[in-house]
């Protein structure tokens, strides 16, 4: 993907209030997979003892990542909205840490594109969060 | 047989509200996210009052599919740590200072959660009710059903399972 794309796709997000707060970013764009992130941040805390942050804000990136995912497919004409998403909580995300959420549209019909989602910290080999959805397609 | 005096009113609800608020206070992202909690009894009501760093889709507009999540899943949390405190709370062994300090007090942990997409939230206050399907020694079964204008129209709806803090002792042996 060049450059121009990612910072138009960029500009999508930062189009979207709630992604903005959490400080998402885009990564990659292209061919139905998305690459986000999120910085860590203590306004985002779950758990107090620990500092890891809530799951609520790791859902919330998986979620983004996945509608950026079936925008990003060439057959997508349009905006998407979530029809169901699940998320699987592998391990906590380590305090201080940027996670990283790659999301996949593995398959898409006229009206339903179904999701992939993985979510990690600075430990690529071990998955923070994955998650499995279906979104809206335009039609 | 002595009967004994029935506590004063206030000093009931003094005592289940300061425990309240010190859970609810526990956790940086239900200040963040703007999610308060009403009770009437042991039965709790999340409210995530409407802000527009909520929306996540200005055309329309809409709330965030990840703020309805999250909305869900801090209502679960706080209903199944309500309704495992209940007991301590009343009987006073956990205090809301000891709730502050995190001594005696530990937060389930999420396994996982689906969210249910029913219609698109609108920009205005949403409410939330949990509701504990099976809670074991170890693991618990959330529901969660949420509404904005009318209660029997739900916007979203989300189920979870989640770790017990006493659970994850014993998995330590």
């Amino acid at each position: 993907m060049t450059k121009d794309n990612r910072a138009i796709a960029q500009s999508f997000i930062d189009a979207i209030p709630h992604s903005h707060v959490l400080g998402m970013k885009i990564d990659f764009v292209g061919d139905g997979e998305a690459h986000m992130s999120m910085d860590y941040d203590e306004r985002f805390i779950g758990d107090p003892a620990t500092g890891v942050i809530h799951g609520g804000a790791v859902f919330a990136l998986l979620d983004t990542c996945g509608g950026a995912a079936v925008i990003s497919h060439p057959d997508h004409n349009g905006a998407t909205a979530t029809i169901d998403l699940r998320v699987d909580y592998m391990r906590p995300a380590s305090p201080g840490q940027r996670i990283r959420a790659v999301a996949t549209c593995y398959n898409r019909t006229r009206s339903v594109a179904f999701v992939r989602a993985v979510a990690m910290d600075d430990r690529e080999d071990k998955p923070v969060a994955t998650a499995a959805g279906a979104f809206v397609t335009g039609g | 047989m002595a009967l004994r005096t029935p506590e004063p009113v206030q000093v009931v609800k003094q005592r289940r509200d300061d425990a309240l608020a010190a859970i609810v206070a526990a956790i940086p992202y239900i200040q963040f996210l703007n999610v308060s909690f009403e009770r009437r009894g042991d039965e709790l009501t999340a409210v995530m009052a409407y802000r527009d760093t909520l929306i996540g889709n200005p055309a329309l507009p809409a709330l965030h599919g990840g703020a309805i999540a999250a909305f869900l899943e801090v209502a679960a949390v706080i209903e199944l740590t309500w309704a495992t405190a209940w007991a301590a709370i009343e009987d006073g062994t956990l205090t809301p200072e000891a709730i502050t300090s995190g001594h005696q007090f530990a937060l389930p942990k999420t396994i996982d959660f689906t969210v249910d997409y029913l219609r698109s939230g609108l920009p205005r206050d949403a409410y939330a009710r949990a509701t504990i399907n099976r809670s074991g020694r170890r693991y618990a079964s959330v529901h969660v059903e949420a509404w904005q204008d009318n209660r029997d129209r739900l916007f979203a709806q989300g189920t979870g399972h989640f770790l017990m803090p006493d659970a994850k002792s014993a998995k330590a042996d």
